[in-house]
């Protein structure tokens, strides 16, 4: 997609979308961000998942200039958050946690502004406001204050009004707290255009459904360390093995069935038995075969069968329970299983 | 997405640093910003209007006997005075104003783009000055219902009304400091009163020095404030440009080249 941007705009030569170091916030005693690295490959989505006050918000802010970082080193795209930065702040767009629009103003006299400030002519900048303004679904509201806008309108304005300059590297913030259902499913299809069209996005989450849903890669950061970083599929086959769902035809069938589950797969199974349903942990996929051949000799019809992977809710307590009470890792185990 | 909205943007290439006329334009641009706010807010002119209505016409009967003998030879004395001290006052709020202003989002994402630091700033003192010429136009009107007329003519009072909002403006920057570096819009108010209290009745805009000790006398003299009050007099009542037009324009000068930068690092510091 290199082509979208011209020589100016263009990352130097990064693959390398962020690189962050050991990056440290301090304010006072708590160290909001303590040793933090990062790296995001350019035209990839990628989540920052956390609870709340695990210093996902602090990270962005130091990787969009925003914030100095106590030690530890960033780069966008090759350049120095803090040494280069009126460069970087040419190749981000920022959509803050609370939106970061004025709430005085319309939205068309909002983003003309920005529009302005970024190097846009006066007719240009009309021109993008509208043009905006109607890609995100607010031509009918353009000149009211937004005073009166629901939340899902100011995000997406927030978000227009990130993309006047078509940054290569968008943050956003949380993008969808707070929004009802159906709004975050637009988000989310808008946040998966921009990356369409050779965006990267650096968003934080503390959905877990949200970084399955957009994320190619995933860091887990927890009390300002990043405890888990990997695609979505590696995070969860690592906490957990995942789960083999049976049903059987003729429920008379399914004490026996139980039997010859565990005897196979040798683990604990639980049964349901109005549904006819067995669930069992499947530590090794090879003696799925076995466990068939065993079903069909005995003679026991299936009606169904499928495999779960565990939930990134799952993951997500695994790794941030761990770091909680380490010592205590029986009762975490307890959660994932 | 359409295809449009994601065009490349002209080649720009990169630079880590701004050009002064960059950092203007950013700053003009801040302050349509500004002008626009006032627009959709009028009620926060309210000050403007009513402040130096009622100062002038409080001041200028009460003391007007008392120090000149008669309410229409006070008038040429106090009208100017009247006047910088109200247009000085109005600048406070400037300072409050940005202090509540840069409590919202959107402060962030003026940070987050590649303008001129000092442009928000710069930016939002300057819409302001449009308050200052609210009120030095209503003060000078007060004063010419009441019987003033001034002797330098209409050319000379508009020049004295220009020095005072240039001096205003660069006054604000002070404030616009407090404003940057106080936690809340409240205590900026505060602060700022307790300066210019002292500075704006310390001064020769109310009273004749000769009437005070000698000890005040010292400082009423060097108080940059006297020396605006006493070129706005000059201008206005003999049409001359004397010494103290000098010294306030230098004062202005002087304020702005320590303010500016220091608010500036200041609230590049703030998070």
């Amino acid at each position: 997609m290199d082509h979208l941007y011209g020589k100016g705009t263009r990352p130097n030569q990064g693959e390398w979308a962020v690189e962050a170091k050991g990056l440290v916030k301090t304010f006072g005693d708590n160290r909001a961000v303590d040793g933090v690295d990062l790296k995001v490959r350019a035209g990839s989505i990628y989540g920052v998942l956390g609870p709340n006050g695990a210093g996902k918000t602090t990270t962005i802010r130091m990787l969009a200039t925003l914030l100095r970082p106590d030690a530890g080193s960033a780069r966008i795209f090759g350049h120095d958050v803090v040494k280069e930065s009126q460069i970087v702040r040419q190749l981000i767009g920022v959509t803050g946690q609370y939106a970061s629009v004025d709430e005085s103003l319309s939205a068309t006299e909002n983003l003309v502004i920005f529009s302005r400030l970024l190097g846009l002519g006066r007719a240009e900048a009309k021109r993008k406001a509208a043009e905006l303004l109607e890609e995100f679904g607010l031509t009918e509201a353009a000149k009211r204050p937004l005073k009166n806008f629901s939340g899902g309108m100011r995000r997406r304005l927030d978000l227009a009004a990130s993309l006047i300059a078509q940054p290569p590297l968008i943050f956003l913030d949380e993008p969808t707290t707070g929004l009802d259902p159906r709004t975050r499913a637009q988000m989310w299809e808008t946040i998966r255009r921009l990356v369409s069209t050779g965006s990267t996005v650096l968003l934080t989450t503390q959905y877990l459904d949200e970084a399955d849903q957009l994320a190619d890669r995933i860091a887990v950061i927890d009390r300002g360390h990043v405890v888990a970083e990997g695609t979505v599929d590696e995070l969860k086959t690592s906490v957990g093995t995942s789960s083999l769902h049976l049903r059987v035809q003729q429920t008379d069938d399914i004490e026996q069935a139980r039997r010859i589950v565990e005897r196979v797969l040798q683990a604990q199974s639980s049964v349901s038995s109005e549904a006819g349903r067995i669930t069992a942990p499947m530590a090794n996929a090879d003696l799925v075969t076995d466990l068939l051949i065993a079903l069909r000799s005995a003679n026991i019809p299936l009606s169904e069968m499928s495999v779960q992977k565990p939930t990134l809710d799952e993951v997500f307590l695994t790794i941030t329970g761990h770091g909680v009470t380490a010592e205590q890792s029986n009762s975490t185990e307890a959660v994932t299983v | 997405m359409n295809s449009t909205s994601v065009r490349a943007r002209a080649n720009v290439p990169l630079k880590n640093r701004t050009s002064f006329w960059q950092s203007a334009r950013h700053s003009f641009t801040m302050a349509y910003r500004g002008l626009l706010k006032i627009r959709r807010t009028p009620e926060q002119l309210f000050d403007v209007t009513l402040q130096p209505i009622l100062f002038t016409l409080m001041f200028t009967y009460i003391f007007g006997g008392a120090i000149s003998g008669d309410v229409h030879s006070y008038l040429p004395v106090i009208i100017p005075g009247i006047l910088v001290q109200t247009v000085i006052t109005t600048s406070i709020v400037t300072g409050v104003q940005l202090r509540e202003d840069m409590d919202k989002g959107v402060f962030d994402r003026f940070k987050s783009l590649p303008i001129a630091r000092i442009a928000p700033l710069a930016g939002a003192l300057l819409a302001d000055t449009i308050r200052y010429a609210i009120a030095t136009v209503l003060t000078f009107s007060m004063g010419y219902i009441m019987g003033y007329r001034p002797d330098g003519g209409i050319g000379y009072v508009a020049i004295a009304a220009l020095l005072v909002i240039v001096c205003s403006w660069a006054i604000s920057w002070i404030f616009a400091f407090f404003g940057v570096i106080a936690r809340t819009a409240s205590s900026v108010q505060g602060i700022s009163m307790i300066v210019l209290f002292p500075l704006t009745f310390l001064s020769n805009a109310f009273v004749p020095v000769k009437t005070m000790p000698d000890w005040l006398q010292w400082f009423v003299n060097i108080n940059p404030i006297s020396h605006l009050v006493s070129a706005v007099r000059d201008l206005a009542n003999t049409g001359t440009f004397g010494w103290d037009l000098a010294v306030s324009l230098i004062g202005a000068a002087v304020i702005v080249a320590v303010f500016a930068p220091i608010t500036v690092r200041a609230y590049m510091r703030r998070t």
